[in-house]
């Protein structure tokens, strides 16, 4: 069901997901984005510039975070605002040949605020990874009828 | 090398049309584990009132990222690529990005700010969309403004 927004109450929750993430998703986004920055591929090159190991990239758990919204919503395109700010890397290590994820990215949102005049919710996203915030003022406004 | 202060209101006019195909909206989509059908099948989006595949909503990075790239390695910019750190990164859209879309970007550096002896560069990108069958100096629609915070990391940070 299609939310809308005179049902929506501040501070109601709209679910949460939690996303595995390996070595060869990192490659998969940067192919698929275009960003081939080694830090998110080379442990060599993430820990000679100071990283704990591989980082995924910012925009792959910016990207992979807002799913939780546009299945909400019932069409991605209705998310027409969405911001963060990156605080933290998350280290993804490496399970190669394994069953096992790397890191895992837990999702939550809540309706952060409602405004009727131009038809939006705005949906606060708690984004952590091993116990700590990886996004902050994760963001997502979404328009609704 | 420090980053040139003078680079705060410079802005790189639209260059090369990025042209948003279906392939590369599903694999974008893929790669974010996005399984929602308007990325996917025309069908589906279509129901929601799209004209095509309907792009996920950070997709316009790709755009935004090489319009960025004009700057970071721009000789005089001073930016170590190497030593960059994503910040901050905010979307917003003006109408959904489809498949079938030809878009430009117009990049401005809005802020430049000394941190240690880095500094913090915030970026925007207006992407357009070019009017379909028209040559690229026809008519464009504003579709997302991309802005975005590089942290240029000084030596020892």
């Amino acid at each position: 069901m299609t939310p809308t927004l005179a049902e929506l109450t501040v501070g109601q929750t709209i679910g949460s997901r939690s996303i595995d993430v390996t070595r060869s998703d990192l490659v998969k986004y940067a192919g698929a984005s275009g960003d081939f920055n080694p830090i998110h591929w080379n442990e060599a090159f993430a820990t000679s510039v100071g990283l704990p190991g591989v980082i995924a990239h910012g925009m792959f758990t910016m990207g992979s975070a807002v799913q939780l919204v546009s299945d909400w919503a019932g069409d991605p395109a209705a998310v027409v605002d969405f911001q963060t700010r990156f605080t933290k890397p998350v280290p993804v290590s490496d399970t190669t040949g394994t069953a096992g994820a790397g890191a895992v990215i837990e999702v939550s949102g809540a309706i952060g605020a409602l405004d009727a005049d131009a038809g939006t919710a705005r949906v606060d996203l708690t984004v952590t990874s091993a116990g700590q915030k990886v996004l902050m003022k994760a963001q997502a406004v979404v328009r609704l009828s | 090398m420090t980053i040139n202060p003078d680079l705060q209101g410079r802005s790189y006019p639209a260059a090369e049309v990025y042209d948003v195909g279906r392939e590369k909206i599903r694999e974008f989509a893929r790669a974010v584990k996005a399984t929602h059908p308007a990325h996917f099948d025309a069908d589906a989006a279509e129901a929601l009132g799209h004209r095509d595949l309907v792009a996920p909503p950070t997709f316009a990075i790709i755009v935004a990222q090489k319009a960025d790239a004009q700057l970071i390695e721009d000789p005089d910019s001073g930016i170590d690529f190497s030593r960059v750190v994503h910040a901050d990164q905010r979307f917003i859209h003006h109408r959904p990005i489809v498949a079938g879309d030809r878009l430009v970007a117009e990049l401005h550096v809005d802020g430049v700010r000394a941190m240690g002896g880095g500094a913090m560069i915030t970026t925007r990108s207006e992407i357009f969309a070019l009017a379909l069958g028209s040559p690229s100096e026809g008519a464009r629609e504003p579709v997302a403004t991309a802005t975005s915070s590089i942290l240029v990391r000084g030596e020892g940070q």
